[in-house]
């Protein structure tokens, strides 16, 4: 590992300063920045915790259900919140989804998003959950929604000195489901990652939010899908439009992982089945 | 670059060092401290060699940078036993044969002890899966799910 300056500030502000600063990196959690930095693919001259930053970490539930995560909550913790796993059911399963315990007790919600990796495993959850992510710098605070945030692999709208501070998520599911396809029970990444999520009144879908992760350069949403099923009372027909319309919005690309075609295929399928599972927990 | 004063609670023992911020915490507990119980195996987070035990929680220490583990309290392999007596879950491991080479022992074990200090009731399954960030590349899981299952069990008859 290449050597670097090391700095824990204790305000959003000084930490915004130094980061703003060439060459500089943010230690959230380490699990990504560390083993970058190890296989010199990550080689900053200065690293800035944010760790000694007060109020950076916590799940707190307003009187309206609506929930706020700090950036520096583990996704341990955000796994086995009560509330995320009642009102964002599929967030508490992209979270345990991550890594291995061991990482889960180091990695950050805000270290998973910010890395900005197509393929992060709570980002579809924060995407069906219509996650405002907060950020602050040394010049003031703006608000991004997350299907905004990423512009490519590893490239966000974050500037120069900006800081991922919370999530806050307006808008508890009536039922959600996030599956990721892989080999490995734990310890894979996702060949591909998909979440839905409904709101249900009197037997109609009345909104539908469907996410999908390493199917194009950034986390989208599946839109037109969505469209099809607002308004509509569930049907398996209706389903396989929808798991068609998403499949019809990725634009993904054949890995090591898997082809094209496979995710493709399997986008269609598990939209069908995230759906399915969103409505049976309703 | 700028060495950083870092105090170190390691299995109870205070450790007041001057490090480089590069350094591991894994690199700071073997080539620093000298306590060599926890290993290196793949360095990149996958294998849980590494793992150790910090403010409770098991984490793979190749993945953590010592200055961050300042003021926090680590326990490793070689916190384990007590007055001469093994942990049930080390006493476990030696019972059931839960080893082979013993390199990925250590790790097994550390994350063995969160998991039944946060839960013992887990389900086979559930251990099973929660150990799922551990690698023997002996394959020998066979033992070692059945020492951690007989740790499980030691703890929850004498709580």
């Amino acid at each position: 590992m290449k050597s670097f300056e090391f700095f824990e500030p204790t305000t959003l502000a000084e930490a915004s300063n130094l980061f703003a600063q060439e060459h500089a990196q943010l230690l959230a959690g380490g699990t990504d920045l560390v083993i970058g930095m190890k296989a010199y693919t990550e080689t900053p001259e200065s690293v800035i915790s944010l760790e000694k930053i007060p109020g950076l970490s916590g799940i707190t539930t307003n009187d309206d259900n609506s929930i706020t995560i700090g950036a520096m909550t583990k996704v341990r913790d955000v796994e086995l919140s009560n509330d995320i796993q009642q009102y964002h059911t599929a967030l508490a399963e992209g979270a345990s989804e991550i890594g291995s315990i061991q990482i889960r007790n180091l990695a950050t919600i805000g270290g998973n998003i910010a890395h900005a990796s197509p393929a992060a495993d709570t980002v579809a959850g924060l995407l069906v959950a219509d996650a405002q992510v907060d950020i602050a710098s040394a010049d003031g605070e703006r608000s991004v929604p997350i299907n905004e945030l990423f512009t490519g692999p590893g490239q966000t709208v974050l500037k120069s000195g900006e800081i991922i501070t919370q999530f806050r998520l307006p808008n508890p599911a009536s039922g959600s489901h996030y599956i990721k396809h892989k080999i490995r029970e734990v310890m894979d990444l996702a060949f591909i990652g998909v979440a839905s999520a409904v709101n249900v009144q009197n037997g109609v879908i009345e909104d539908a939010r469907i996410g999908l992760a390493a199917v194009a350069p950034t986390p989208i949403r599946a839109t037109e899908a969505e469209n099809l099923l607002k308004g509509k009372t569930p049907t398996p027909e209706l389903l396989q439009q929808a798991g068609e319309a998403a499949a019809a919005a990725t634009s993904p690309i054949s890995d090591l992982r898997c082809s094209a075609e496979h995710r493709k295929e399997m986008v269609d399928v598990l939209t069908r089945r995230t759906l399915q599972i969103a409505l049976d927990r309703v | 670059m700028t060495k950083h004063p870092v105090s170190l609670k390691v299995n109870g023992d205070e450790h007041d060092l001057l490090i480089e911020p590069r350094k591991t915490l894994l690199a700071v507990l073997r080539d620093t401290i000298g306590l060599t119980g926890t290993k290196e195996g793949c360095s990149t987070g996958d294998c849980g060699a590494c793992t150790v035990i910090v403010d409770g929680k098991a984490v793979t220490s190749c993945m953590v940078l010592g200055v961050t583990a300042s003021g926090k309290e680590i326990t490793t392999i070689e916190g384990l036993a007590s007055d001469g007596e093994l942990h049930p879950i080390q006493q476990a491991f030696i019972d059931t044969g839960g080893y082979q080479c013993g390199f990925c022992t250590p790790g097994f074990i550390m994350a063995s002890k969160a998991l039944v200090d946060e839960n013992p009731d887990r389900t086979e399954e559930e251990f099973r899966f929660a150990l799922g960030g551990n690698i023997c590349r002996c394959t020998g899981y066979t033992k070692i799910l059945e020492a951690v299952l007989q740790a499980a069990e030691e703890i929850r008859t004498s709580s």
